[in-house]
C-alpha cells in the first residue's frame, strides 16, 4: 500500500446523500482484470452525457457541463466532500480505486457505508468524518470562494481550513499506523502465522466438519 | 451473556488486536470472477500462496449469459474475466462450479445449496451480498478486493467489532406477504444507513416461522439497511435445510456438529446496542419507488411529495430521484405501468421464490405493455428442481422467459439489462441508477408481486389476485 502523504488540496462538493458504489463506478468497467484505469470512469453516468464502455477514450466522450467534476473551478480536486453514507451499496474495490486513480487522496463527508470505509484505507485513501454542521458549513465555503483548499494532517488528526479553522477527525490507531507508514498489511498478518495454524489445528479436531 | 454475533466472534479470534480489531479466522471464503482477479494477481506478484484451499468455492455468476451457453461467452471482455477465474483456479486448485456445471448458479445461493455455508462459520465473499449467509447463525460479510487476498494468503482478516442490533419481527404475516417485503419495510424503518456500523441479528416470532429461503433473503438485504452483516440463530429449519447437502457433515460428525449448531443463539434476555420492533401484522407488498431501497412505500400507498419534505438535502434527493424515475409526485402505486419484469438475483431465485411467482402466474398471461419478463434462476440446481415441479411451464406458458442461471438483470453486466427509460418491477435488491442498465427504473418488489405486476401491466396488490 502506498504511504498517506499529508495533503493541501483543493475541494470538489459532491452534494448528494447515499452516494453508491454503482455510481461511482459502474458495472461494465468492473470486467477488467486490472487494478488500475479506473479515474477516467469515475462517476461515469453522471460525468458524461454518452454511455461509457471500457477502452473509451476520454477525449472522444460528451462531458456533462452541469456535473460538478467537469466544472473548471474544480480541475485538479485532490479532497471530494459529500453527504451521508458515501459508498453504499457494492462492496467493489474499484469505488476506492476509480477515486484514487482520478486523484483524490481524502473523501471527507459526515458518514460512510462500512464496505466502502474499510476498502478505502486498505489502498492509502482517507476518509475523513465530519460533523453535519462542519461538512454543512464546508459545502457553504467551498461554494463561496473559488479555489477553497484543505490542508489534512494524518499524524495530527486535524483538517485546516483556509481560514485557520482546525477540525480534529477520529481514525483507529492500527489503521492509522498503517497509513502513515504504508505497511502490507499480509505481511503484518503473517508475523502470526504460528497462532492462525495452532487456531486452525485445534479447531480441525473440534470441528472436523469444518475441513472438508 | 452472549449474543449469537459475540459467540461467533469469540469462536474465531486468533488474535486479539491490535488497536480495536481483532485477527479473526475466515472458514469459509467464496469468490467469483469479479472481485478477484485483481487479489489473485497481487497474491501471484508477491509469490505468496493460498492458505487452504479447501476453504474456497469459486464460481462465474456476474458475466454469464442467461441464454444458450454452447457457444461461450460473446463479449470478449467478460469471457476474458470468467476465462481468468477458471485459470486462476485450475492453477492453484481451488474448486470451482465452471458455467457449464450443473451446479453453477449465484454465489450466495450455491453455497447454503451445497451446504458449503454451515452453521458457526465465518463465510466472506468479495461481494456485498454475502449477509445473505448469515440466515444459516454465520458470521458472513462482504470484503473488497484486497481484503480477499488477505484471506486468500492468511485465512484471516484483522477486523473490528459491530456494535449489535436487534431486529425483532413478531407475530403472522399476512397472505401474499413476504420476506422480501419484511426487508423493504426494515429498510423503510431505519433507512440504507440505519445499520451502519452494526450487525444485525433478526429474532422474533415471524422470523422464527420462515423458511430458509425466506431467511436467506431478510439476511441478503442487511446490507441495504447498511449492516455488513445480517444473522439468525439456529433452529430446527436451519438443521433441516443443511441435512443431506453435499457438504454437510454424515454420521458422528452430524451429530457433533448439530449439538454445536444448536447452541448458536443468543442468550435469553442479553442487551443490543439497539433494537428495533416491528408488527409483521403491520407489513404490507412494498414497493419502491425510488433510486435508493429505503425509498419504498406500500403496494396501496402514493409516490412521496418532496414539498412536504422539510430536510433540504432529504428533498434534493427525492426530487432527483423522482425525476430519475419518471414519477410524478402523489401518484398511486398501482399506476406505475411496467415495461419489463425480472424474476431472479441472490435475493429472490430459490426454489420457494420461484414457486411464489408461479403460483400468480399460473393459467394467466403476462399484460401486452409488457416487453419482457424473465425468470432467472438462482443456480442449475434451483433451475431443475423447478422444472421437475413444472414451473418452467407455468412461466413459458404465461408469456416469461425461463433463462439459465446467473446474476443476470440485477446488475446487467452480461447481455440482460434495460434500455434507458425502461421501468421493470425486480426482485433484485438495488434500485440504484444505472442498475440494470443506463438510465433504466427499478422498482424492488417480492416474487409474487413482480408476478402479479407482469400479469397486470402495473402494480397490483398481489393479495387481490390470488
Ligand atoms: S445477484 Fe445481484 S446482488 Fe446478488 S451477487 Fe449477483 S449481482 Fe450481486
Amino acid at each position: 500500500m502506498e504511504k498517506f502523504l499529508n495533503c493541501k488540496g483543493l475541494v470538489v462538493p459532491l452534494d448528494r446523500a447515499n452516494v453508491d458504489t454503482d455510481a461511482i463506478i459502474p458495472k461494465q468497467f468492473l470486467k477488467s482484470i486490472n487494478r488500475s484505469g479506473f479515474g477516467r470512469y469515475l462517476f461515469d453516468e453522471w460525468r458524461y452525457l454518452d454511455y461509457g464502455e471500457p477502452g473509451m477514450e476520454v477525449a472522444q466522450r460528451k462531458p456533462n457541463p452541469d456535473f460538478v467534476l467537469n466544472q473548471v473551478r474544480y480541475q485538479g480536486a485532490r479532497i471530494l466532500l459529500t453527504r451521508a453514507n458515501f459508498g453504499c451499496g457494492s462492496s467493489r474495490e474499484h469505488a476506492p480505486w476509480a477515486l484514487q486513480d482520478y486523484g483524490f487522496q481524502v473523501i471527507i463527508a459526515p458518514s460512510f457505508a462500512d464496505i466502502f470505509f474499510n476498502n478505502t484505507f486498505k489502498i492509502g485513501l482517507l476518509p475523513i468524518v465530519l460533523s453535519e454542521n462542519i461538512v454543512d458549513q464546508m459545502f457553504r465555503e467551498v461554494n463561496l470562494n473559488v479555489g477553497y483548499y484543505l490542508v489534512v494532517n494524518l499524524e495530527d488528526q486535524t483538517v485546516v481550513t483556509p481560514s485557520g479553522e482546525t477540525h480534529i477527525f477520529e481514525v483507529d490507531s492500527f489503521r492509522k499506523k498503517n497509513l502513515l507508514n504504508g505497511l502490507d498489511e499480509i505481511e503484518l498478518t503473517l508475523q502470526y502465522a504460528e497462532k492462525i495454524k495452532a487456531f486452525e489445528d485445534k479447531k480441525r479436531i473440534e470441528q472436523p466438519w469444518l475441513f472438508t | 451473556m452472549q449474543t449469537l454475533y459475540d459467540k461467533l466472534w469469540k469462536n474465531h479470534v486468533v488474535h486479539d488486536g491490535p488497536g480495536d480489531t481483532a485477527l479473526l479466522y475466515i472458514d469459509r471464503h467464496l469468490v467469483h470472477e469479479v472481485t478477484s482477479p485483481q487479489a489473485f494477481e497481487s497474491l501471484r506478484i508477491a509469490g505468496r500462496k493460498p492458505w487452504r484451499l479447501d476453504s474456497i468455492l469459486a464460481v462465474a455468476d456476474h458475466n454469464v449469459p442467461t441464454t444458450e451457453r454452447a457457444n461461450g461467452i460473446s463479449d470478449p471482455i467478460s469471457r476474458l474475466q470468467v476465462e481468468t477465474l477458471d485459470r486462476n483456479c485450475e492453477e492453484l486448485g481451488i474448486t470451482e462450479f465452471k458455467m457449464n456445471d450443473l451446479r453453477q448458479g449465484i454465489v450466495h445461493v450455491i453455497g447454503p445449496e451445497q451446504g458449503a455455508t454451515l452453521p458457526g462459520m465465518t463465510v466472506v465473499c468479495g461481494d456485498s451480498h454475502t449477509s445473505t449467509h448469515g440466515a444459516f447463525a454465520c458470521l458472513a460479510f462482504g470484503i473488497g478486493t484486497s481484503e480477499v487476498e488477505h484471506v486468500l494468503a492468511t485465512q484471516c482478516l484483522s477486523i473490528k467489532k459491530a456494535l449489535e442490533m436487534q431486529i425483532l419481527v413478531d407475530g403472522t404475516l399476512g397472505h401474499g406477504v413476504t420476506a422480501k417485503d419484511v426487508a423493504l419495510a426494515i429498510i423503510g424503518k431505519i433507512g440504507t444507513a440505519g445499520g451502519t456500523g452494526y450487525a444485525i441479528e433478526f429474532s422474533g416470532s415471524t422470523i422464527c416461522a420462515l423458511s430458509m429461503e425466506g431467511r436467506m433473503t431478510l439476511c441478503n438485504m442487511a446490507i441495504e439497511a447498511g449492516a455488513r452483516a445480517g444473522m439468525i440463530a439456529v433452529d430446527d429449519i436451519t438443521i433441516d435445510y443443511i441435512s443431506g447437502r453435499p457438504l454437510a457433515p454424515k454420521g458422528d460428525s452430524w451429530e457433533k456438529a448439530v449439538t454445536y449448531w444448536r447452541t448458536l443463539k443468543s442468550d435469553e434476555g442479553v442487551e443490543f446496542n439497539q433494537i428495533v420492533k416491528l408488527d409483521a401484522a403491520e407489513i404490507k407488498p412494498q414497493v419502491t419507488w425510488g433510486t435508493s431501497p429505503e425509498m419504498v412505500t406500500t403496494v396501496d400507498g402514493r409516490v412521496p411529495d418532496p414539498l412536504k419534505i422539510t430536510d433540504s438535502v432529504k428533498r434534493n434527493d427525492m426530487q432527483r430521484a423522482l425525476k430519475y424515475m419518471g414519477l410524478a409526485p402523489n401518484m398511486l402505486i398501482s399506476e406505475i405501468y411496467l415495461d419489463k419484469i425480472f424474476i431472479g438475483s441472490c435475493t429472490n431465485a430459490r426454489i420457494e421464490d420461484l414457486r411464489a411467482a408461479a403460483e400468480v402466474v399460473k393459467d394467466r398471461h403476462i399484460a401486452k405493455n409488457i416487453k419482457l419478463a424473465m425468470v432467472v434462476p438462482g443456480s442449475g440446481l434451483v433451475k431443475l428442481q423447478a422444472e421437475e415441479e413444472g414451473l418452467d411451464k407455468v412461466f413459458l406458458n404465461a408469456g416469461f422467459e425461463w433463462r439459465e442461471p446467473g446474476c443476470s438483470m440485477c446488475l446487467a453486466m452480461n447481455d440482460d439489462y434495460l434500455s434507458p427509460g425502461e421501468r421493470c418491477a425486480s426482485t433484485s435488491n438495488r434500485n440504484f441508477e444505472g442498475r440494470q442498465g443506463p438510465a433504466g427504473r427499478t422498482h424492488l418488489v417480492s416474487p409474487a408481486m413482480a408476478a402479479a405486476a407482469a400479469v397486470a401491466g402495473h402494480f397490483v396488490d398481489v393479495r387481490n389476485i390470488y
